[in-house]
């Protein structure tokens, strides 16, 4: 079993060494998964990830502040039911205003270069989920949770 | 195709006589595991526990497991004829030995001997075709996990070759080395009528020959005090009586012994290394069975592990020094203790009684480590015996077989029971029992009185202070409050269970059946038994010192460093206790909150249930136990197992499938989950928990989080 420490550093090693997540978001219809690039502040607190405004799940989070992210390493293949970490990440979205020297977008950028013209454009909103709590899988059954408190 | 195996081609290449042989190469083995998907069920079940935290325990059960998935996952029918008619066109029906060949089994820096399988006299296709499977499974045993740093085992990329090679029932067998061990100018040969297994195993003293390196020259010739030797049969092996003409003489005439030196000197030479080489006459002639260079025996504590693989034969002569001797004195010495009027002795007589007593205590804590333990390795061999021969879907249906097995502990657990149903039955006897005990009917105060003198003064925390004595009478309350779990036959009936056991064997091994279940049963029976026992002594070295201690006190001597229970059984065992850690939280930065949610361990026995937690780091907390409750512990020993008719589950830090919480826990049809690593400081007294003993995971609950 970890100890604090140990579990923060193993979620920004994991998520320095991933690019993609798992958006959960929902609607009166029922929930929603979409694949993002995300950023994260190195605290842990913040999620960064753009997507267009005219996609279901922009619509989607502009309703429903509460989201869910899933980020993991596996390889898909048997060895990760060992090996493979897998975090899920709760809390509440809000966007954010694309200043130029905004660090949110400092940090977006820095980890994905080649979105510049996306994030950039008039239509692309620029959003940060502001964790609550991680739950934090190793070994295919073992979970801890890392609450994050204000 | 693995170190044995291009050892015995290159004997052939160099013209040495060698059993016929075929080499299944490590590529058979890889199509199998995952053309069955074996593979990924072999690497799902390393998933619960770094091996680091593995004791060699669960080793063990993750080695049966993955036996079993290997005895009862079909061949692929390709495969299956490939190897087939192999086998059939080699050998037809002649009697083969089944061995491993791993790469890097018998490599040059260090001695791996004994950690994979080798079966011998095993005859007709489908027997071969079990048992090259299980010489594969062996490449996960408990040994080889044990060494798997040394072996690089990985699940990913370890495979195993099989070498299948005719039975050359030798007259005379042996081992060589060219260079001794002890003494480099010299070369040892040490012979054995009849098969090698009987040197290979130790359960037979060999003839033991050495020569000068150089020329040959006999330097000594010792004969042994043999009197049985091993040979084949139609389902095995047996051990039959050595002629009398032949037990004082040696095993090997003087020319033997010469043809054995030239043939350890020519190979020393071809492989340009000494060579430990084992060998068999059969009608005059000499066959070279296995040569591998001469290897360093790895010295580290997990020898002693390997040590408690005892053979059957071992055991039973185990079994029969334990209960003929060793049982009955441990009760003696016990009884003697206990019927000693302490109050007699004089300050200094009690302080040379203290003395004795803690000498008892440790004679009999060594023979509990040196025989008892040793002798728990018979439920283990039960079980590999048992699903070999009835292949049953779970690997662990042997426990059930042996489920019911009288023991002390259920004996007393019983006798608690019943006192337990008097109280339920008549509310009026229980009220007197809280509230007025002196006015208690004489019938049920000789019970009590009869359970104290049986078990009062084995049972840790059950003793005859009026403290104990208390703490009993609200433990009765508190079970007779609830409802008690009885011992119940959970799943199969473990008669049923004999019965089929007992169908798959041919009449000629009904007897051999037999001894093996019942040297299981006093196996399974006495690895609870002498924990009840030993503690029974430990009990009494203890009751000694609290003597000394309540004379100090009444004597105004201050200096004593014992002033509870376990600190005297700390100073009796001179244990340093550690402080014990709990789960770890920031200092550094509160804001950040770590909290288990999910626990991962073995599923020692079947069920669900949900309660509160009630962690037990000190014995006198199992009488705060109630009703309901889920206790965890670092673990739980049979002086322990009288609270489990209160309780819903069993959580122990002590991994294993074999262990006394799980037995008991199988006993009583509760879920237990072992193996969880810091239990007692991850799980707090009042967490909600759900114990998942099919899945072997622990869910701790929190308002937050419940519903997730």
């Amino acid at each position: 079993m970890q100890n604090t420490a140990k579990a923060k550093k193993q979620l920004q090693e994991l998520f320095r060494k991933q690019r993609l997540a798992v958006l959960s978001t929902q609607n009166p219809e029922g929930p929603y998964g979409s694949l993002i690039a995300f950023a994260h502040t190195e605290d842990l607190r913040e999620i960064i990830f753009a997507t267009s405004r005219n996609t279901r799940k922009y619509a989607n989070l502009s309703v429903h502040k509460q989201v869910a992210l899933l980020i993991d390493n596996r390889s898909n293949k048997t060895a990760d039911f060992r090996r493979a970490v897998a975090a899920t990440a709760i809390g509440k979205n809000r966007e954010i205003f694309k200043r130029k020297n905004s660090r949110h977008l400092r940090l977006y950028l820095e980890k994905h270069p080649y979105l510049k013209e996306f994030v950039e454009a008039p239509t692309c909103a620029l959003l940060s989920v502001s964790v609550e709590k991680y739950y934090i899988v190793n070994r295919f059954q073992q979970v801890v949770e890392l609450h994050l408190k204000k | 195709m693995g170190g044995k195996a291009f050892a015995l081609a290159e004997l052939v290449r160099h013209d040495v006589r060698v059993p016929d042989f075929i080499c299944f190469s490590v590529d058979a083995y890889q199509q199998y595991v995952e053309a069955t998907g074996l593979q990924a069920r072999i690497q799902l079940e390393f998933f619960r526990k770094e091996f680091s935290q593995m004791r060699w325990e669960e080793m063990w059960d993750a080695a049966l497991r993955i036996q079993h998935m290997f005895q009862t996952t079909p061949w692929p029918a390709a495969l299956r004829d490939e190897i087939v008619q192999g086998i059939e066109s080699h050998f037809g029906s002649r009697p083969v030995v089944v061995r491993s060949s791993a790469p890097g089994e018998d490599a040059q820096q260090s001695s791996f001997a004994g950690l994979h399988e080798s079966f011998v006299n095993i005859r007709g296709t489908d027997a071969i075709l079990d048992h090259i499977k299980l010489v594969w499974a062996s490449l996960w045993s408990d040994a080889a996990l044990l060494y798997r740093k040394e072996l690089n085992l990985e699940v990913e990329t370890s495979r195993m070759a099989v070498i299948v090679q005719e039975l050359i029932a030798g007259e005379v067998s042996g081992i060589v080395f060219s260079q001794s061990p002890v003494e480099a100018s010299q070369t040892v040969i040490e012979a054995v009528y009849g098969l090698n297994q009987a040197l290979v195993d130790g359960s037979t003293e060999p003839d033991r020959w050495t020569l000068h390196r150089k020329d040959g020259t006999v330097l000594s010739c010792q004969v042994a005090d043999k009197t049985n030797m091993t040979v084949p049969d139609n389902h095995g092996l047996r051990t039959e009586d050595i002629p009398p003409d032949k037990v004082e003489s040696p095993c090997l005439s003087s020319t033997q012994v010469q043809e054995i030196f030239q043939i350890a000197e020519k190979l020393e030479k071809n492989f340009s290394a000494p060579q430990d080489i084992e060998w068999t006459f059969r009608h005059g002639k000499l066959f070279t069975l296995q040569s591998r260079p001469i290897t360093t025996q790895i010295e580290d504590s997990r020898n002693w592990y390997m040590t408690l693989r005892r053979s059957f034969e071992n055991l039973q002569d185990l079994k029969a020094e334990i209960q003929n001797h060793l049982i009955p004195q441990m009760i003696h010495d016990a009884e003697t203790m206990y019927t000693t009027d302490l109050a007699r002795f004089s300050d200094r007589e009690l302080l040379l009684e203290i003395d004795k007593r803690k000498e008892i205590f440790k004679h009999w804590q060594k023979i509990y480590w040196d025989k008892f333990i040793p002798f728990a390795h018979g439920v283990r061999l039960f079980g590999q015996f048992y699903n070999q021969a009835v292949k049953p879907a779970d690997p662990y249906e042997f426990v059930d077989l042996l489920a019911h097995t009288p023991m002390q502990s259920t004996r007393r657990n019983a006798m608690l029971g019943h006192l337990v149903t008097k109280l339920q039955r008549n509310p009026q006897l229980a009220h007197t029992l809280k509230h007025d005990p002196e006015r208690l009917d004489e019938n049920f105060k000789n019970q009590l009185r009869e359970f104290h003198a049986e078990y009062g003064n084995q049972a840790r925390g059950i003793a005859d202070t009026p403290d104990d004595q208390n703490r009993l009478v609200n433990l009765l309350l508190e079970m007779a409050s609830g409802n008690p779990n009885p011992a119940k036959v959970r799943g199969k009936n473990p008669a049923a269970l004999e019965q089929n056991y007992f169908r798959v064997f041919n009449a000629d091994q009904q007897e051999h059946a037999a001894e093996v279940l019942e040297l299981a049963r006093v196996s399974y029976q006495l690895r609870d038994d002498d924990n009840i026992y030993l503690g029974k002594i430990e009990r009494a070295a203890v009751t000694a010192m609290q003597e000394y201690q309540h004379r100090a006190q009444q004597q105004d001597q201050a200096q004593h460093a014992c002033r509870n229970y376990e600190e005297m059984i700390a100073s009796l065992k001179e244990i340093q206790q550690a402080p014990r850690k709990g789960f770890p939280v920031s200092k550094t930065d509160s804001s950040y909150v770590l909290k288990p949610r999910q626990l991962i361990g073995q599923p020692a026995a079947v069920g669900v249930a949900t309660g509160k937690a009630k962690v037990i780091a000190e014995s006198q907390q199992l009488y705060e136990v109630k009703s309901g409750e889920i206790i965890i512990c670092d673990s739980i020993d049979p002086n322990m197992t009288f609270i489990v008719p209160l309780i819903a589950a069993i959580v122990e830090r002590r991994g294993g499938m074999l262990i006394h919480g799980a037995i008991i826990a199988r006993e009583y049809g509760i879920p237990c989950v072992t193996g969880i690593p810091k239990a007692t400081s991850i799980i707090h007294t009042g967490d909600t928990l759900t114990v998942d003993g099919h899945l072997g995971i622990i869910t701790i609950h929190t308002e937050e989080n419940d519903g997730d």
